[in-house]
């Protein structure tokens, strides 16, 4: 064995030890940090993780971009939804005055609220961008109650670290991180365009994450559940997109 | 032939890693006459490194992540094969470009009387990992070829002299001289220039801006660009001129000889031209 190959052999050993064992740190220390996914097992798992970790690290409080009032769009695309039930139907016929938004898991007080308790909160209002994973795109301007808001009348636990969010429809639940949950443009939405929002856009309830992709804009919410682990829910991926073969972060 | 392997010298060979330079000065011997060429396996004297690992490791993980986008970039796209200018579209909108295909969505108008199966999840899954390795592979293959002289020595073009000459032997699909086997002609630089330095740069940046948590972090990046839709838009017409690279790379490789180029891409090494 040459000098030259020796030498060359000694320093892609080390090369590789220091790449095996600062992998093995960035693991240890992005798991510390909450940056890895919930569904970060499997063969997208590397992808997934870094997108969300880099996001994470990134845009933890960048705010969702705003448009002027004549940027709204005038053919706001609902999408298609699933029948949506006999409840449903039952609930619409009384004018939503029955429909329950019920706050539990790792919380001091938990609560069900009527639509009229949710629509006497403080609401915050903005003018932002809907995107579907499709690529099709929508502004309008959402009017609800900060989501924070909501989780402070409930008295969350300092070990939660995620909100499950559920919908009329079962097949439809979500959940995202503190950072979505806490943040200024997460709302639970009852209003659109200056009116109450239209039962095709979500109405009563939509919970509007202004970061990510409408399959995180969840529509009918009739239950949210805060939690420190996502892995008793569902298949423990995370929510119902993983199962159905979507990534659970939709910021991209 | 003896002239021309004297004349290569070190300076068109791609490799000027640390220790590679006697290496190469020792392969360069002149062929001793015709025998040589025909003899099956190669004497290593008349090979003579011609690509560097670098450059052969980031090309083929690039071809990997290219086609594995490539792929996956489509079938997203089959779920709204439509594009619109600005910030919003959808199918109350006018899209400035229908492509008339069917959809994986029963929303979309397409004509068809059927619908695609929804690919959508795997497809974005893939889609961004495989943009991580051709971004990695991207920022390993820019900080090397800045700092070794890669993009200097064989991609930027000495001079442009011979521009007239050299489209019309392309476009006549002439068979390069043996001396093209050591370094790149002018052509083929001004592409490789523009595929790496404004193509694939372009490609990342219309894919980031249709990202909706990068543009809360970086407005800029979607708003220089006209908006959402257009990065969208934009993020096509690229794809399109990538794949227009790939088909004439691709053609040109085997006009220029296909077995010849392609050992060379994967073993590093060239050896002087049969004809």
């Amino acid at each position: 064995m040459s000098q030259i190959s020796r030498r060359k052999l000694i320093t892609s050993g080390i090369a590789a030890a220091a790449g095996i064992s600062s992998v093995a740190v960035a693991a240890t220390l992005a798991r510390r940090h909450g940056l890895i996914p919930p569904d970060s097992s499997g063969i997208y798992g590397p992808g997934e993780t870094l997108t969300y970790a880099a996001q994470r690290l990134l845009t933890r409080h960048s705010m969702a971009r705003e448009f002027s009032r004549s940027e709204i769009s005038k053919d706001p695309f609902a999408n298609e939804v699933d029948r949506l039930g006999d409840e449903f139907s039952r609930l619409k016929a009384g004018n939503f005055a029955d429909w329950k938004m019920t706050v539990d898991g790792m919380v001091a007080r938990p609560t069900a609220f009527s639509l009229a308790d949710v629509r006497s909160f403080p609401t915050s209002s903005q003018i932002t961008m809907i995107g579907c994973e499709e690529g099709w795109t929508y502004i309008a301007e959402w009017t609800g109650v900060p989501l924070s808001y909501i989780l402070d009348k409930v008295g969350p636990l300092p070990q939660v670290r995620y909100v499950v969010y559920r919908s009329i429809q079962p097949d439809w639940w979500e959940s995202i991180d503190m950072a979505d949950a806490l943040h200024p443009q997460t709302l639970v939405a009852h209003r659109m365009n200056g009116a109450d929002l239209p039962v095709p856009f979500g109405g009563p309830l939509r919970l509007r994450v202004a970061r990510q992709l409408g399959y995180k804009n969840v529509k009918y919410i009739t239950r949210l559940t805060l939690t420190d682990t996502l892995k008793p829910f569902g298949k423990g991926l995370g929510s119902a997109s993983p199962e159905g073969g979507y990534a659970w972060y939709a910021g991209i | 032939m003896n002239d021309l392997h004297r004349g290569g010298g070190c300076d068109d060979v791609e490799s000027q890693a640390p220790g590679d330079g006697a290496h190469n000065m020792n392969a360069t011997l002149p062929i001793a006459g015709g025998d040589a060429v025909h003899a099956t396996a190669v004497p290593e004297a008349t090979a003579r490194q011609r690509h560097s690992a670098m450059v052969r490791v980031t090309h083929w993980l690039t071809t990997l992540a290219f086609l594995a986008l490539l792929v996956t970039g489509g079938e997203i796209v089959l779920s709204h094969p439509r594009f619109y200018w600005g910030e919003t579209g959808n199918v109350n909108m006018r899209p400035w470009l229908n492509l008339h295909l069917p959809s994986s969505r029963s929303t979309v108008p397409t004509g068809y009387g059927y619908v695609l199966p929804d690919q959508n999840g795997w497809s974005r899954y893939l889609h961004f990992q495989a943009a991580w390795v051709a971004v990695a592979t991207g920022l390993l293959y820019l900080l090397w070829g800045l700092f070794n002289g890669h993009f200097r020595r064989n991609l930027v073009p000495p001079s442009f002299k011979g521009m007239g000459t050299s489209i019309i032997e392309h476009l006549r699909f002439k068979r390069p001289g043996a001396d093209e086997a050591w370094s790149y002609n002018l052509l083929q630089r001004i592409t490789y220039l523009v595929v790496i330095f404004v193509l694939f740069p372009l490609m990342i940046w219309t894919g980031l801006a249709m990202s909706f948590g990068f543009d809360a972090a970086f407005p800029l990046a979607v708003r220089l660009l006209g908006g959402h839709q257009t990065a969208r838009s934009l993020h096509f017409i690229v794809t399109i001129l990538l794949v227009l690279f790939l088909l004439v790379h691709v053609l040109m490789v085997i006009v220029a000889g296909f077995r010849a180029r392609m050992s060379a891409m994967i073993t590093g090494r060239a050896t002087p031209p049969t004809e």
